[in-house]
C-alpha cells in the first residue's frame, strides 16, 4: 500500500518536472524514462532469470536505428509506428541470436552478448551506405498520436508532449513487466535464476523460458532505443558499443537488480550524477569508475536496498 | 605473392601485441577466474608510458637504439600497479561472475580518465624512432627492422610463458590452482600471493605489449577499449584460460583482421566476430581450451 503511494507520488513528480519551467531538467528526464524502458527490459534477464547480458545494447540500437529509419528512408513520421516497428524488428533480431545464446549460462552467455553486440556495431560503423557509418542517422521529430507540434520549437516539444508520450510508454513498460514478472512465465524464470537444474526436474522448460525473457527484455530495449534517440536527433553506431552496454548492466546494478524498481532509480540516480559530475569536472568516468567499485563492494543490492526491503523483480 | 607476404607480416605484428595481451588475460582468468576487462587498459597505459618514458630517456642522452629496453623497463615497472589492484578485486572472489566483470568495467573507466588526465586527449606518438634499426627492402616494398623485433620479443615471451609454466615451481603452482583451487591451498599454497603474483605478471603482460607495439603507431583515448574486445576475441577464439590458444587466436584475428582489410575493408571487425560467435557455437570452449593454465 505504502508502495502504491510512493510510485503515485514519484509518477505525479515525475510529470510536473516541466510544469516548474526548469526546461534543463525536462529535458534530462528524457533520456530518464528511455533507459527505464530498456533497463525494466534488461532486468527481466539479469534480475529475474540470472542472465547476465554484456550486448543488451544491441536492441537499444535496433530500436534507434529503426526509427532513424524509418523517419528519413520511408518519411514514416509516427512515434506509434516507430516503436512498433522497433519492438517487431528487435523480436526478429531476437529470435535467432536469443534461441543462440540461451543455450549458455554465466560468462559464457555474456561473451557470446557482447559478441553479438560488437557485431551489429560493426555493422553500423563500417557500412557507411546502409547507416550512415561513424556519422550515424538523423532521426526526424516524429509525430504523436497523429499531431506534429509544428507550432513549438524543438525544446517546446521535448519538455511538453512529448515528455508526457515518454512518461507515458514509460509507465505502460513498467506495468507490463510488472505484469510479465508476476505472471506464471515469471515465476518459472525466477525458478530458473535460483535453481535450473531443480526447474527442469519439475517441468519447467528452462531453455524456452530463458528464450522467451530474452525476446522480451530485446522488445523492452529496442522501445528504450526509440525513445533515447528523438532527443538527440541522432542514431549512432555508438549505440551498440560495449561499453553502452556496460552502462546500462551499471545503471541496473546501481539501483539494484533484485527489486523491481531498482533498474528505474538505476537510470535516475545514473543519469543526474552524470549530469552534476560532469558540470563539476570533466573526469567523470573516473568518479563513476568509483561509484561502481564502490556499489560492487559494498552494496551488491544496489541503492534500492538502501530504502527499502526486496520487493521481487 | 610479395603482397601477401606484405599482409600476413602486418597480421603477425598486430597478433604479437595482441597475444601479450591476451595471455595476461588468460592467466588471470585461469587462477582468479576473473574475466579481466580492464586488460585493454594496461595495454594503453603502456603505450603511453612508454612514449613519455623513450622521450624523457632521449632527452636524458640514452643512445636512441637502446629505445626498446627503455620500452621494455616501463613496461615492466608498471607492475607495481598489480599487487594494489589485485587487492582490490580480492574483494570479489567469491561473488558471482557478473561482479566481477563490472568491477573490471569500473577499472576501465578509472584507467581511462587517469590516461586522459595524464597523457591529455590528443593522440601521442614517438616520431620516427622506431626506423632507427633501418628497413627490409622486399621488391619495392620496406618493412621497418622494429617490426620483426616485436614479432621476436612476442614469441620469446610466448616462449618463456610456456617454459615458466611448464617447467617452474611457480608454474606448476599456478596450474595447480587454476586445476583446483581449495585443492591447491589445501596443499598449502598461499593463495593471497599466488593471485597478486599471478595478477601483476598479467598486467606486465599488457604493459609491455602496449609499450612494444606502440613506436610503430599513434597511442589514442579509445585504445584501450577497443583493444578488450579483440583480446576477448582472442580468448573465445583459442578457448578460456589456455596459452597455446591464445596463441593461436591471436595469430588468426591478427591475419584475419590484416586479410579483411585488404579484401574488403567493411568486413575488419565483423570478420572477427563471425568467427568468435562460430566458435562459441561449435566448440563453446574454445579451440585449445584447458591445454596449460
Amino acid at each position: 500500500m505504502i508502495g502504491a503511494l510512493l510510485l503515485a507520488a514519484a509518477v505525479t513528480a515525475a510529470a510536473a518536472v516541466p510544469l516548474t519551467g526548469r526546461e534543463y531538467y525536462a529535458t534530462l528526464m528524457l533520456p530518464f524514462f528511455a533507459y527505464s524502458v530498456a533497463l525494466l527490459g534488461l532486468n527481466l534477464l539479469f534480475g529475474t532469470t540470472g542472465l547476465l547480458s554484456f550486448g543488451h545494447a544491441l536492441f537499444v540500437a535496433v530500436g534507434g536505428y529503426t526509427a532513424a529509419y524509418l523517419g528519413s528512408a520511408l518519411r514514416m513520421r509516427s512515434l506509434e509506428a516507430m516503436l512498433v516497428v522497433a519492438a517487431v524488428t528487435a523480436a526478429l533480431v531476437a529470435v535467432p541470436v536469443g534461441w543462440l545464446c540461451v543455450r549458455y549460462v554465466r560468462i559464457y552467455f555474456g561473451m557470446l552478448t557482447l559478441a553479438f553486440g560488437m557485431l551489429f556495431y560493426s555493422f553500423l560503423y563500417k557500412f557507411y551506405g546502409l547507416t550512415g557509418g561513424d556519422e550515424g542517422m538523423p532521426v526526424a521529430r516524429p509525430t504523436l498520436l497523429g499531431q506534429s507540434f509544428g507550432d513549438l520549437d524543438k525544446t517546446g516539444y521535448l519538455v511538453g508532449p512529448y515528455y508526457y508520450y515518454s512518461l507515458a510508454v514509460c509507465v505502460v513498460a513498467a506495468l507490463s513487466m510488472w505484469r510479465i514478472v508476476r505472471s506464471p512465465l515469471g515465476l518459472s524464470l525466477r525458478a530458473i535464476r535460483e535453481n535450473a537444474d531443480k526447474a527442469e526436474y519439475v517441468g519447467v522448460r528452462v531453455r524456452r523460458y530463458r528464450f522467451y525473457a530474452f525476446v522480451i527484455a530485446a522488445v523492452f530495449g529496442a522501445a528504450g532505443g526509440v525513445l533515447l534517440v528523438v532527443p538527440t536527433g541522432l542514431a549512432s553506431p555508438t549505440l551498440a558499443y560495449w561499453t553502452h552496454s556496460g552502462n546500462l548492466v551499471f545503471m541496473l546494478l546501481l539501483g539494484g537488480f533484485s527489486h523491481f524498481f531498482g533498474p528505474v532509480l538505476g537510470a535516475f540516480v545514473f543519469i543526474f550524477l552524470q549530469d552534476q559530475v560532469m558540470s563539476v569536472t570533466e573526469y567523470w568516468r573516473f568518479v563513476f569508475g568509483v561509484v561502481l567499485a564502490a556499489v560492487v563492494i559494498f552494496l551488491p543490492h544496489g541503492l534500492m536496498s538502501l530504502v527499502t526491503r526486496r520487493v521481487d523483480a | 605473392m610479395i603482397q601477401v607476404l606484405n599482409l600476413l607480416l602486418g597480421g603477425v605484428f598486430h597478433a604479437a601485441a595482441l597475444f601479450l595481451v591476451a595471455a595476461g588475460l588468460q592467466l588471470v582468468f585461469g587462477v582468479q577466474k576473473i574475466l579481466n576487462l580492464a586488460c585493454g587498459s594496461f595495454y594503453a597505459l603502456g603505450a603511453y608510458a612508454g612514449i613519455s618514458a623513450v622521450k624523457a630517456a632521449l632527452a636524458a642522452g640514452v643512445p636512441a637504439p637502446l629505445f626498446v629496453l627503455v620500452l621494455i623497463v616501463t613496461g615492466l615497472a608498471l607492475g607495481v600497479l598489480g599487487p594494489p589492484i589485485e587487492r582490490l578485486l580480492r574483494t570479489i572472489y567469491d561473488r558471482d561472475e557478473a561482479f566481477q566483470l563490472l568491477l573490471t568495467f569500473a577499472l576501465v573507466l578509472m584507467l581511462e580518465d587517469v590516461i586522459r588526465f595524464v597523457w591529455g586527449a590528443a593522440p601521442a606518438q614517438l616520431g620516427n624512432v622506431y626506423l632507427l634499426y633501418g628497413q627490409v627492402r622486399l621488391e619495392g616494398l620496406r618493412i621497418p627492422v622494429y617490426n620483426f623485433i616485436v614479432i621476436a620479443a612476442g614469441l620469446a615471451i610466448a616462449a618463456g610463458m610456456g617454459l615458466l609454466l611448464t617447467r617452474s615451481r611457480f608454474g606448476g603452482i599456478v596450474r595447480a590452482t587454476a586445476e583446483n583451487r581449495s585443492m591447491a591451498q589445501a596443499l598449502g599454497v598461499d593463495m593471497a600471493r599466488i593471485s597478486s603474483r599471478v595478477f601483476t605478471l598479467g598486467l606486465v603482460l599488457g604493459t609491455v605489449g602496449g609499450a612494444l607495439v606502440i613506436p610503430a603507431g599513434a597511442a589514442v583515448n579509445e585504445m584501450a577499449i577497443e583493444l578488450i574486445v579483440e583480446a576477448f576475441a582472442v580468448v573465445v577464439i583459442g578457448g578460456l584460460g589456455s596459452m597455446r590458444g591464445a596463441f593461436v587466436g591471436s595469430l588468426i584475428v591478427g591475419v584475419l583482421k590484416a586479410v579483411a582489410i585488404a579484401v574488403y575493408p567493411e568486413a575488419e571487425m565483423l570478420a572477427v566476430y563471425v568467427i568468435v560467435i562460430a566458435v562459441l557455437l561449435l566448440r563453446p570452449a574454445g579451440l585449445f581450451a584447458r591445454v596449460t593454465a
